[in-house]
């Protein structure tokens, strides 16, 4: 095997009494894909924080080249050839590409002046040699996340950084995007940089890494060369325990028409129509599954569904009732759920407590009101209650659910959504950025909805998590629904094709947007 | 075909606000047609004067028929709104605004003396000297706000600045006051930034106490000292006075109005053109920005947010404390309590009317200078409007462009929120 390049020895961090990271040891090979596999809150950010200087570690040493090195601050951590790429991207919307790329490590002209053009040749370089496609002009906030994640390749690339840490980096990626990142890993390894990627989807450790390290719960748990590992020893050592990865799923009883969409149309943020006449059904007992790649419009239906925003034009009922112009509780009350997409900004309300968020759909009501003052007690023991049956971590109910991980915040959303009679769950992105283990809860709580005869609508842009859980399924394109099909009747590929726009019944061309109201079902 | 009305549907709602502004610029044009021809003969003449007082070029008066001139421009202004309830001008709206806005006023003129004269050089002049403290002390509020500090102290630091420049200048000379003024803001500011970015106080709050500490203050040393005879020789600073500046003072119009002025003109120019210069294409702009707009991003960088952000307040006061000297030592030569009048706040609104940005600042800052032009120019005139009435109208002008006619301005994203390191 190769040289060493990074080594970590001993790192330990706790923040308060809770030990985020418990005397981890890691190396790192020259030209190496190490992934740092780990449900969230297993200490794997933390870990990165602490090499790229963000947090100073309790003890435990870092050695770069065989050399010891002392990382204080980001600033040493790219003098020493480290690089990041954040989960939540390090760049600023209304800055160029080549303002982000060169801040921090300006070139100038003379006196202070910058040397745009100067880096700008430089960025152009970099994209050509990686296939990256980056136009250095262009202002970041108009750029698709993949293109945005990109660009934080380029900065670290721009700094010569040999070592780079990626922090979860298809997260926020559609597959297609997924597919290109690994790509350029790929040439970035090719080129002699080693890689640290984190990441919680056994799927993607699979397939891109060369070697893996398991964390839990602050510690290394088991390492392993890629080749060797097999998928579900990993997933029980990630969760502590064996992990079921397939569902199964009952027969279908659907039963009377809960939610009705007819010919919705809604305006966006731009003045533009986000969403296009768009129709369709969601009946009793089964989950119905809107596919289709980010920013084709669900986030809006969503919007539109749970009464935040109202449509232009079209009709939507809830339980025969018109609720079209519904104000968000009305729908609550008649028996919504709603699952959001954002669980941190449209979900929780983060500096309040677990035990207050888990009574936001009713807090209003008795037993948690009477008249006009809250109900203490009533409130502690509902959370009391809710945190044990849905094994909320901590169990302290008391602390801000911002100190929650993503998986924890999750099923307080869910607990606090489900723990009352409900006809109808719109659950949107509901997995997104969670763990093994919470996806697998998360999932069989829905199919366990469908069969206890709720409407489940599932929006999601994951296909396989679509194609596992729906019984029909719809997919967007560009605002429209283009095709409704039987999930039995439909295979997932056909689906993927869909989702990028392709007419079925002519493969070669993408739908144009006179199509697409031809088609809209 | 019902898939093209349904379109067409879609569209009507985007444009609905826009009709909204077309009908008000369509009312705009009836009312001047309505009241403003309604006592003018058809020979009515407006004249206007473009000769400045002091000048030494003469430049021939524009003699106008005041009817005719007032249905042209309202032909004018009704157009615009048909093209906008039509059509919509879209992303030039702003510019549409403005222009609408200098020819209605400039129709209001024309009506207000008609079968007299106005010396429009003069009220272009004024409209100059009026728009330095606003100006500069918009510049003052962009390079706070760039960093992500909220600055609304501009108006303290700009009372106490008028303050101590007139008393040093009293006791030595003219220079010496401009330069403890100029310092009197810087110090102002590092207690602001010592608030806002050490402690991380909430940005308004301090901004607020340092105003009412500023109007305190000098309002007691201005009443128990220097208003009072025995001390009278602390606030008689006397003030700059206006030269001009050789070839560029020959140019007609222009000339007079921008380039026979004092010392605070001439280093307002320079600010505006330097500021924008330096936060767009140097070093140091570009991180000024990014700390107002993302500063853990910065961070990650090895960029030092709270160090920038402190140096860019105690600047952002120094450039106030300048625009405060001129209240007293650049204009009437003496202080007088609360003489800022609240022009620290139309600055701020000339700073979001200008989008954060020094040229366009510079530009509301004229605009304001040219309400409050015009409302002391037509006070001397026989106007139906009371001059009570017209004295507001820079702040119902302020009204309108912080109601968001102009369209919602956003700011830095990271404006007024502390910026904390990680855990450690």
């Amino acid at each position: 095997m190769s040289e060493i390049v990074l080594e970590l020895r001993g790192i330990t961090k706790s923040f308060g009494n809770f030990k985020a990271n418990d005397n981890i040891n890691i190396t790192l090979h020259k030209g190496e894909i190490l992934a740092l596999l780990g449900e969230n809150g297993a200490g794997k950010t933390t870990l990165m924080n602490v090499l790229y200087g963000l947090y100073k570690p309790d003890q435990g040493e870092i050695y770069i080249n065989g050399q010891k090195v002392n990382i204080q601050s980001p600033l040493d951590a790219i003098n020493a050839g480290i690089g990041m790429v954040h989960q939540h991207f390090m760049l600023i919307p209304v800055f160029t590409v080549t303002e982000n790329v060169m801040l921090g490590n300006e070139q100038v002209k003379y006196l202070d002046v910058l040397d745009r053009a100067d880096t700008a040749t430089r960025i152009r370089k970099l994209s050509d040699a990686y296939k990256l496609q980056i136009n250095p002009d262009a202002l970041v906030g108009d750029l698709s996340v993949g293109l945005q994640q990109r660009i934080e390749i380029i900065k670290l690339l721009y700094r010569d950084a040999d070592i780079l840490i990626m922090d979860e980096p298809s997260a926020v990626l559609t597959p297609k995007e997924v597919g290109e990142l690994f790509l350029t890993v790929r040439s970035l390894v090719e080129e002699g940089k080693s890689i640290i990627f984190i990441t919680h989807k056994l799927r993607e450790v699979m397939e891109i890494s060369n070697r893996i390290c398991v964390i839990r719960a602050g510690k290394v748990v088991g390492e392993a060369l890629t080749k060797d590992a097999d998928v579900n020893r990993l997933a029980a050592l990630m969760v502590g325990r064996p992990v079921d990865m397939n569902l199964t799923k009952s027969p279908l009883r659907a039963g009377k028409k809960v939610l009705e969409v007819e010919n919705v149309s809604i305006l966006g943020r731009q003045q533009k129509a986000e969403v296009n006449r768009v129709s369709f059904d969601v009946r009793e007992g089964e989950i119905f599954g809107i596919a289709g790649v980010q920013g084709n419009g669900q986030t809006e239906l969503v919007r539109a569904l749970v009464g935040l925003i109202h449509p232009i034009e079209g009709r939507i009922k809830l339980l025969g009732e018109d609720i079209t112009k519904a104000s968000p509780r009305r729908i609550t009350e008649l028996g919504t759920a709603h699952i959001p997409e954002d669980r941190q900004a449209d979900g929780l309300v983060l500096q309040s407590e677990v035990s207050d968020n888990l009574i936001l759909n009713r807090y209003y009501l008795p037993p948690f009101a009477k008249k006009h003052l809250i109900q203490t007690n009533a409130i502690n023991q509902n959370a009391a209650k809710l945190v044990e049956s849905y094994d909320i971590r901590p169990r302290n109910p008391h602390v801000p659910v911002a100190k929650l991980s993503g998986g924890n915040q999750q099923k307080v959303i869910i607990a606090r959504e489900l723990s009352r009679p409900i006809k109808l769950v719109i659950a949107a992105q509901p997995t997104r950025g969670l763990d093994v283990g919470s996806i697998e809860y998360t999932q069989k709580r829905l199919l366990q909805l469908r069969d206890e005869g709720c409407a489940v609508l599932l929006v999601s842009t994951e296909l396989d998590e679509i194609m596992q859980l729906s019984d029909r399924v719809g997919v967007m394109y560009r605002g429209s629904v283009i095709a409704i099909h039987n999930t039995s009747e439909i295979v997932k590929e056909d689906v993927g094709l869909l989702m990028a726009g392709v007419d079925l019944t002519n493969p070669q061309k993408v739908l144009t947007s006179q199509q697409l109201v031809d088609k809209s079902v | 075909m019902e898939k093209e009305t349904n379109s067409n549907n879609i569209q009507s709602i985007i444009f609905l606000k826009n009709k909204r502004l077309g009908a008000l610029f369509i009312i705009l044009a009836l009312v001047m047609v309505v009241l403003f021809t309604q006592n003018l003969d058809a020979i009515t003449q407006t004249t206007l004067n473009l000769t400045h007082a002091s000048s030494s070029i003469m430049t021939n008066d524009l003699v106008l028929n005041s009817r005719q001139t007032i249905i042209v421009i309202a032909v004018i202004i009704g157009l615009a709104g048909i093209y906008q309830l039509i059509i919509g001008f879209r992303s030039k709206f702003t510019l549409v605004l403005g222009i609408v806005f200098l020819l209605f006023t400039f129709g209001f003129i024309v009506w207000s003396v008609s079968g007299s004269s106005i010396n429009i050089t003069g009220l272009l002049s004024v409209m100059v000297v009026r728009s330095i403290p606003l100006i500069i002390g918009a510049m003052a509020g962009i390079l706070s706000e760039r960093s992500g500090v909220v600055n609304i102290a501009i108006e303290g630091m700009m009372l106490s600045a008028a303050f101590t420049a007139s008393v040093v200048a009293s006791l030595t000379n003219l220079w010496v006051g401009l330069l403890v003024g100029i310092l009197t803001g810087g110090l102002i500011a590092w207690i602001h930034a010592t608030m806002c970015v050490k402690y991380k106080a909430n940005n308004v709050i301090s901004g607020t106490i340092i105003n009412l500490f500023a109007i305190g203050i000098t309002s007691y040393f201005s009443e128990k000292y220097i208003q009072s005879l025995d001390y009278a020789y602390l606030n008689n600073p006397g003030f700059f006075f206006p030269f001009e500046i050789p070839l560029f003072s020959k140019i007609p119009v222009i000339g007079p109005v921008f380039f026979n002025q004092n010392i605070f003109a001439y280093l307002m120019y320079i600010l505006v053109i330097v500021l924008n210069f330096a936060i767009f294409q140097t070093k140091w702009g570009l991180r000024l920005r990014s700390v107002g707009e993302h500063p853990k991003a910065a961070d990650t960088l090895g960029i030092k947010v709270n160090r920038t952000r402190t140096r860019a307040v105690i600047l952002s006061g120094l450039i106030a404390g300048l625009g405060g000297s001129f209240f007293s030592i650049g204009s009437i030569g003496s202080f007088n309590e609360q003489m800022t009048a609240g022009r620290g706040f139309i600055a701020l609104a000339a700073m979001i009317f200008g989008k954060w940005n020094p040229i366009n600042a510079a530009g509301g800052g004229l605009l304001f200078g040219f309400a409050e032009s015009i409302s002391l120019k037509l006070a001397i005139f026989d106007v139906a409007i009371p001059s009570k009435i017209l004295a507001m109208l820079p702040y119902v002008i302020t009204i309108i462009v912080l109601g968001g006619v102009v369209g919602r301005n956003i700011g830095p994203a990271a404006g007024g929120q502390p910026y904390e390191t990680e855990s450690k």
